[in-house]
């Protein structure tokens, strides 16, 4: 039985040390007057580091995690994260100031300009900047990139078109580069049709934000006519590049009429999660979009490499310095090891690997679009005895991460799965049988699901409570 | 709680005739399919709202719904009581669970609301979609 | 390959239980001429040892591990306890996913609960989010929030503010109906002129932004500032690039101070070459509803058990898409797990000791810099850990030329970031330098005088 360990705060004690600074050794001498400064900060942790030890590592021992097991999670790519690529991002000579003279960090620039070369060879746009922080921050940096471009040919435009199975980061960083979001309903094979996009199209018409393959899992198929109808309305096609782990080495988003597109490093290039972030969100251009990049921009010339801070059309700075290196670092390191011999097998895995699940679980669950499905495959709960939420939690009790739930919104009871092609087959055929028991146990014995999880060391923790009652924070003398 | 005298709208919100005035909150059938609410945002007093404008906000855990204006007219009180107690507008919704009262500017908006019998009809339309 | 682990037997079982022969048929919905494309332009696959290898080249080709530096403006060395990557560089930590299933993160949810709190105990503010991208993108949220709780759209914006801030400030609001107005520095203190400050504060403004301590290495007087600011109802936002500053100046809360913002990347991250960092936010219980980013809050299981979940959900964006607080998704969340074991670690007298060796290893340089004719500080009161120094003979880019024949780096130059500004540097100091490194700074100094 787990215990639950305390907050440090109350394992904290009057005189103990976690640090092993030790003294200064000039003039105990400031420079600022007493009412400068502060007095010692009330209850803060004092922790030997025997005891910082063991309240994390009770910490730890609570966590699910990827290295411990599968994560089915749609949209996610919860692929392993290779160990070396830690060691390498780890490694003393890269971490530099990022203030260092460049010439000092010839070595850094460089790794940035190879990271670029293999977006630009997978993705046949132009140029990439790696200056966004994760995907939403990357959406927000192509939406000012489109807007700043229409500006210059005189005309920003009001209005993005999203589709209804847009992840909620489209329409809210469309919101914040000025656009009026437009939802566009998906066909019923589950993606946009010319057709239907046709009545959308006019000249207010700044850009489609479009993921593809889509959250259903679907292959955007008609992207050819759409960038096409786009083009020739004198909009832009952004594309959500959150799946491109389906298209890897497979296709060219840059060959499809992709004027805009963000990646994901944390999804498709296996750097870790770390439990929400941080995730570094890189978006290429086509080449008429290449001067409106953020600045900073590493470039190289001849053999040295350099930085450009200012050009006469770039849509600004979107982050301090230059990005996130350390994600970088793993990227590229995995990219490295993938080689040309294995990147076209991540997607050729991924795809059999969702299909597999697909295959074996279409008798079991309601399947709402029957389109051929790429990466990932979404479910819904129609004609179950139970809600998707007791599915999910029943998982748990099997030692699996559940799916993700209720998104997207235009599935009811919406189950997405993706696998990715860095699991087994013996772990797929494990969840496989494990879903087959639960959907049993929803029709011959419901309550499990309901009462589900028993296994884990806290149950269905009360969110109602948390929203209505917030206590963001510990205080003295205040317990639950 | 008497229904029969209460006005409704296809949003699902109520409205109880006082004089000039008018109570709204919202029906027992959207505070169920809201789910347990958790904050609600209220108009300030003296606000102007044309009918169909967004009046009010509420909160549950995984969701977010706008209440609408059922008539024109300004928001005189709200109900401070949803601050510390928001479950009130699950549990009594027609009653402790009020959301504001507003004075009425167009009498004649009212023949645009719907009464008890034809938001029962209204309901079972959904129901059977 | 290693991060494949299906056998091409597996593979054909696949194929055969899904009923295709050839894998493409699985992409067959993309169009034909342009799938498959060639892949020759790609590199060929590098097996370990030659990865290891090629990044060991790149290192190489890196040369400021040789050098002693003073470099700060936004970044800053300090002691990391070896716990903080011990514990940082678990799987438990490292590899999960967003928390969004509690019963299985409380690990997690635990850890980002407890560095809240302490950013709280850190400025004397209510609340803290679970991070933001850096303080640059920190700055500009803290903005945006002004804007929508007040319904103004003002913002006054200190000229003392780190450039980069105020670029991304700029970036971030360029398609929105928000004007930003610059408050202009005081040269003969280096701090926010008050005077033009009041001037410019009007009834039609949200917010007003200032940095302390400042680019420059400078405290403000952040009491009159607010003081001023809510004379006319404008909030008064703090930025904080130096999170060490809040472990040694009086914080925030005592001079009624609404937003604390900033980065937290001294709190135990590497400094990476630039990221990932850590924005920190914090504010009084006012803004909470307006708050952008995840929240950790704590509740009770079914069993009556204490536990802790991502809470008030409905300000982000999964739920109110373009109405929420912010696009933001995925945060800094493992680099505000590392921070809480950074702050635990360090813990009261720890974090007490780094931050007031900060600032007194500046306090000796000053002092004894003074006995060098050729150099000059600008400003010898207000500083915390990063002094302002004129050259007096030739440029900044002369001396600062000379100290790196000699292996330090000392300082960042003005003109990176105001090219009229050629006599300038900015170094930064904390406990990471013995007194040694500060005696030999200053002997090298004496040296190219």
């Amino acid at each position: 039985m787990i215990q639950l360990p305390q907050l440090i705060f109350e394992i904290s004690r009057n005189g103990k040390i976690g640090h092993g600074l030790g003294a200064s050794k000039v003039p105990a001498e400031p420079a600022l007057d007493s009412g400068q400064i502060r007095a010692e900060i009330a209850d803060f942790p004092q922790v030997s580091e025997v005891e910082i030890v063991r309240h994390y590592m009770a910490l730890a021992r609570l966590n699910y995690s990827l290295d411990a097991g599968f994560y089915p999670l749609g949209s996610c790519t919860m692929k392993y994260n290779p160990k070396i690529n830690e060691k390498l991002a780890a490694a003393e000579e890269f971490q530099a100031h990022p203030y260092a003279p460049h010439d000092l960090v010839q070595g850094n620039l460089e790794l940035m300009i190879r990271l670029e070369d293999w977006l630009v060879a997978l993705t046949g746009l132009a140029g990439f900047t790696l200056t966004p922080a994760a995907g939403a921050h990357g959406e927000f940096t192509g939406m000012l990139i489109i807007r700043k471009y229409l500006q210059e040919k005189g005309d920003p435009r009001r209005v993005v078109l999203i589709p209804d199975s847009a992840h909620g980061t489209n329409p809210a960083s469309a919101h914040f580069a000025g656009y009026e979001i437009r939802e566009i309903p998906s066909s019923a094979e589950g993606i946009i049709d010319v057709d239907g996009l046709r009545p959308y199209l006019n000249s207010d018409v700044a850009a489609l934000m479009m993921t593809n393959p889509n959250t259903l899992g679907i292959f955007e198929k008609n992207i050819l006519a759409i960038a096409a109808a786009l083009h020739a309305n004198g909009s832009l096609l952004y594309m959500d590049g959150a799946n491109l782990n389906a298209l890897l080495g497979v296709v060219r988003p840059g060959d499809l009429g992709v004027d805009v597109m963000h990646i994901n490093l944390h999804k498709t290039f296996a750097t870790p999660h770390g439990g929400g972030g941080p995730g570094s969100g890189p978006v290429g251009v086509a080449a008429h979009l290449l001067p409106y990049l953020p600045v900073p921009r590493v470039v190289k010339d001849g053999d040295k490499y350099g930085v450009i801070y200012d050009s006469p059309y770039t849509i600004g700075r979107i982050k301090n310095f230059y990005g996130q290196f350390l994600v970088i670092i793993r990227a590229l390191a995995y990219l490295c090891s993938l080689g040309r011999e294995n990147v076209r097998r991540v997607a050729e895995d991924a795809v059999l690997n969702a299909n597999y699940i697909r295959k074996k679980l279409e008798g079991m669950l309601d399947l709402p679009y029957h389109t051929a499905t790429l990466h990932e495959v979404v479910f819904s709960d129609k004609n179950l005895p139970v809600k998707t939420l007791d599915i999910a939690k029943r998982l748990l009790d099997y030692g699996f991460h559940p799916f993700t739930i209720y998104f997207p919104l235009i599935v009811h009871g919406a189950m997405m799965i993706e696998p990715t092609e860095t699991e087994s087959k013996e772990t797929l055929d494990e969840f496989i049988a494990v879903m087959d028991k639960i959907l049993q146990e929803a029709r011959e014995q419901p309550e499990l699901l309901r009462q589900a999880p028993q296994q884990t060391p806290l149950r269905r923790l009360d969110e109602t409570l948390a929203a209505r009652k917030p206590v963001l924070k510990w205080r003295k003398g205040e317990n639950l | 709680m008497a229904l029969e005298n209460l006005l409704f709208t296809k949003e699902h919100e109520w409205v109880r005739i006082e004089g000039d005035s008018a109570v709204v909150g919202i029906t027992d059938y959207a505070q169920h399919e809201l789910g347990d609410v958790v904050y609600v945002e209220l108009p300030a007093l003296g606000k102007e709202l044309k009918k169909g404008d967004p009046a009010a906000n509420i909160e549950s855990v995984k969701a977010v719904s706008d209440v609408f204006a059922p008539l024109s007219g300004a928001i005189t009180e709200v109900n401070g009581k949803l601050g510390s107690n928001p479950e009130l507008v699950n549990q009594e919704p027609y009653g402790e669970g009020l959301l504001f009262k507003m004075k009425i500017k167009q009498m004649d908006e009212l023949k645009e609301l719907l009464d008890q019998k034809k938001y029962e009809e209204y309901l079972q339309g959904i129901a059977g979609e | 390959m290693r991060y494949l682990p299906l056998t091409d037997i597996e593979r054909e079982e696949i194929k055969k239980t899904i009923g295709i022969d050839d894998t493409k048929e699985l992409f067959k919905s993309i169009p034909a001429d342009k799938s498959y494309f060639d892949l020759s332009a790609i590199p060929p696959a590098l097996s370990e040892p030659e990865l290891i290898a090629a990044f060991k080249e790149l290192g190489r080709k890196n040369s400021f591990q040789e050098y002693l530096s003073f470099l700060g403006a936004g970044a800053y060395a300090h002691f990391i306890p070896e716990v903080v990557s011990y514990l940082s560089a678990k799987g438990e930590f490292l590899t999960p996913y967003t928390p969004y299933q509690p019963e299985v993160s409380q690990g997690n949810l635990q850890a980002i609960f407890e560095y809240q709190t302490m950013m709280t105990m850190l400025t004397g503010l209510d609340v803290a989010n679970a991070s933001l991208y850096d303080g640059g993108t920190a700055a500009a949220e803290a903005v945006l929030l002004a804007v929508r709780k007040s319904g103004r759209q003002r913002v006054l914006l200190a000229e003392s503010l780190h450039p980069e801030y105020i670029a991304i400030i700029r970036a971030y609001v360029q398609n929105l109906p928000i004007e930003l107005v610059t408050v202009n520095l005081n040269k003969q203190d280096g701090r926010v002129d008050l005077r033009d400050l009041q001037t410019k504060l009007n009834g039609a403004t949200a917010a007003f932004i200032f940095q302390s301590p400042n680019f420059l290495g400078l405290v403000e007087d952040s009491g009159a500032l607010a003081i001023a600011s809510h004379q006319q109802q404008v909030y008064a936002i703090q930025v904080v690039t130096e999170a060490m500053s809040l472990a040694y100046l009086r914080p925030a809360a005592d001079f009624a101070v609404d937003i604390v913002v900033g980065e937290a990347q001294s709190f135990g991250l590497s400094l990476g070459f630039g990221g990932p960092y850590l924005g920190f936010m914090t504010a009084k219980e006012e803004f909470l509803r307006q708050m952008p980013g995840r929240i950790i809050g704590q509740t009770k299981d079914l069993d009556g058990k204490r536990g802790y979940v991502l809470t008030l959900s409905t300000r982000e964006q999964h739920i109110k898409r373009e109405k929420a607080t912010s696009n933001i998704c995925s945060n800094e969340a493992w680099c505000a797990l590392r921070a809480g074991i950074y702050l635990a670690t360090m813990g009261k007298e720890g974090l007490a000791r780094a931050a007031s060796s900060s600032h007194l290893n500046a306090a000796y340089f000053v002092k004894k810099v003074a006995s060098l004719p050729h150099v000059k500080v600008v400003y010898k009161r207000n500083f915390y850990n990063e002094v302002l120094l004129e050259i007096k003979k030739g440029t900044a880019s002369a001396f600062l030329a000379v100290l790196k024949k000699n292996k330090i780096l000392a300082g960042v130059p003005l003109d990176w970031f105001y090219p009229d500004v050629t006599n300038r540097v900015l170094l930064a100091f904390s406990e990471v330098h013995s007194r040694e490194d500060i005696d030999r700074l200053l002997r090298l100094m004496g040296e190219c005088a």
